[in-house]
């Protein structure tokens, strides 16, 4: 009986464990990181950090927060358990967003108003070389198998590729107007973006490194205008792809091997940025102007509950 | 009297009912496209103007139509409602009121027969939109749809008990526009069936408050809570009492000593 008892208290400990994961949001203005539990629906509290809080990620081990201050010109490094500051980076001036490799050795940071992508060596905690790049990068992101540094500069409206090894610059892909977000599929096979001026959202062939697919955007009752894809996302299995579509306050789901956007998710004010769950059965937004995230059940594929989390939610990151 | 006999004339009164609404197939289908032309139609002019606020029981932001729904099912009631009132009057101008009244069974009972005569109908209808509707994406939690079951039983019967109350006192069938002028339409357009109630107090305050007092607003809150799986007390209380006040004026206006009835000199 005993022994029983201590099996079902094990598994509930443990499954408790499994679903009790942690979602980070960085607040725009109120200089803090929003921490939620996503399972009870709650903000657990609200964190000062530094001057606007944009870009956040997790390193691969999970134990490390990155947030990029834009305003204080750095990103910081926290515990994840304790959010207590390790370091800061020399990331430049006003970085917004960033990278990681998938070892967590290096870290490549878009400095938008200097035209640059500044490289940092997570372990020694130096920036190493800053590559120059278009007008106004912003999308930035690595590819799985480390080889490529993708560059999205919003106003040159390309996609440069920088060789993870050399920093160079080896190819460029022209993409339609202020492209945004980008994001690699698992596989490595292709590189989805974003453009925010065309409404689009393109997929390109990583081997050619040309445009293989192009997909429009149309939500009934909204117009045309407001449709401004940002955060792109692909699951692991390459089945779909969420698009957040900013002012359009809706997050498209795009099946990713057909590329027919099968449905529109209505989501809170000027969603930007997503996360998926550790196990992709979710999908967090964050939603600027509406000042919560909203959660997205993947096998429904229907919104959950949106949670207040403060003032101008941009980016998120999920612990397991 | 026996239960038996108690039993045998709530049965007839509904297999009346039933059969009366089965007959008339177009009765059916108007019932269903009143609320689906107010779901396709209206809804969608008005997709995304309710604004940002997420209000109990929601927990996320709704399109239009997930809001309206629920207002829609206790629209099919309310005009179930005064169908039947109006099959009231039509019965007693045919004369076959007079052979329900002079049942035995005692005239509360009878009474509460044909509501509950009427409820069952409205179910049907109800559970029909709401397969449509879930077509057309306006979809509530599964164990919404069961827990929907009694808040339709006393919301049916609330509005019913209200449709019996008005038919004691109408006299002629072509006065029933009057009911439509003067009591289906100020009861649907000032509820939150159409609206929620913050968005009414920004505009008005008195019409807030009248809004937050109608007993259909009350039953529509009901319904909402119970669609998503969630008890509203307060709307329960509220529907339950006026329920209650209706079904008892009703009661007192169809007793032939002292009621309407008597006054009109039929």
């Amino acid at each position: 009986m005993i022994v029983r008892t201590l099996i079902s208290t094990a598994l509930l400990i443990q499954s408790l464990a499994v679903s009790a994961e942690t979602v980070f949001v960085s607040l725009e203005k109120d200089n803090a990181i929003a921490v939620v539990d996503p399972i009870a629906g709650k903000l657990i509290k609200t964190v000062p950090i530094g001057q606007r809080p944009r870009g956040i990620q997790l390193s691969p081990d999970a134990q490390t927060l990155y947030v990029a201050t834009s305003d204080d010109d750095t990103v910081l490094v926290l515990d994840a358990n304790t959010l207590a500051e390790k370091a800061r980076l020399p990331s430049g001036e006003d970085p917004e967003t960033f990278a990681l490799n998938s070892l967590g050795t290096r870290m490549y940071v878009s400095n938008e108003d200097d035209n640059q992508v500044t490289v940092i060596d997570l372990q020694t905690k130096q920036a190493i070389q800053a590559i120059a790049v278009g007008v106004e990068p912003e999308g930035i992101a690595v590819s799985p198998d480390n080889q490529w540094i993708v560059s999205a500069s919003e106003t040159t409206n390309m996609v440069h590729w920088i060789d993870a090894k050399t920093h160079e610059i080896k190819a460029n892909t022209l993409v339609d107007p202020r492209p945004r977000a980008l994001s690699f599929t698992a596989d490595g096979q292709q590189l989805w973006v974003t453009s925010e001026i065309d409404g689009t959202l393109m997929i390109i062939d990583v081997a050619t490194k040309e445009i293989s697919q192009r997909v429009h955007f149309a939500v009934p009752g909204v117009g045309k205008e407001k449709i401004q894809p940002v955060g792109v996302v692909v699951d692991n299995k390459r089945q779909w792809a969420y698009v957040a579509l900013g002012p359009a306050n809706r997050v498209a789901v795009v099946n990713a091997q057909s590329y027919a956007v099968e449905k529109y998710l209505l989501v809170g004010a000027r969603v930007w940025n997503l996360a998926f769950s550790p196990e992709q059965q979710r999908l967090y937004t964050t939603n600027g102007v509406s000042h919560d995230i909203s959660i997205i059940d993947l096998a429904e594929h229907k919104v959950t509950k949106s949670i207040a989390v403060g003032r101008y939610p941009w980016g998120v990151a999920v612990k397991p | 009297m026996r239960l038996f006999h108690y039993w045998f004339a709530l049965w007839g009164i509904v297999s009346r009912e039933l059969l009366r609404f089965v007959k008339q197939k177009e009765r059916f289908l108007s019932a269903l496209v009143r609320p689906l032309i107010w779901l396709f139609v209206f809804a969608a002019g008005f997709r995304a103007a309710l604004g940002i606020a997420i209000i109990p029981p929601y927990e996320t932001y709704i399109l239009y139509e997930v809001y309206i729904t629920p207002g829609l099912i206790g629209m099919i009631q309310l005009f179930n409602g005064m169908q039947s009132s109006l099959s009231m009057v039509y019965d007693r101008e045919m004369g076959s009121m007079r052979i329900l009244l002079v049942s035995p069974l005692p005239r509360w009972y009878l009474l509460l027969s044909k509501l509950l005569a009427g409820v069952f109908v409205s179910i049907l209808q109800v559970y029909v939109f709401l397969g449509i509707a879930w077509f057309y994406e306006i979809q509530a939690p599964l164990e919404g749809y069961l827990w929907l079951l009694p808040a339709l039983v006393l919301s049916g019967l609330m509005l019913g008990a209200l449709g019996l109350l008005l038919s004691s006192f109408i006299k002629q069938l072509e006065n029933f526009a009057g009911v439509m002028n003067f009591v289906i339409f100020p009861m649907f357009f000032m509820s939150t069936a159409l609206y929620p109630l913050w968005k009414l107090q920004e505009s008005s305050e008195w019409l807030y408050k009248l809004a937050e007092y109608n007993p259909f607003s009350q039953a529509v809150e009901f319904l909402r809570f119970a669609l998503y799986a969630q008890f509203n007390q307060q709307a329960f209380i509220y529907t339950a009492v006026a329920f209650a006040l209706f079904l008892i004026l009703a009661i007192i206006g169809y007793n032939p000593s002292k009621g309407m009835m008597q006054r009109k000199g039929r």
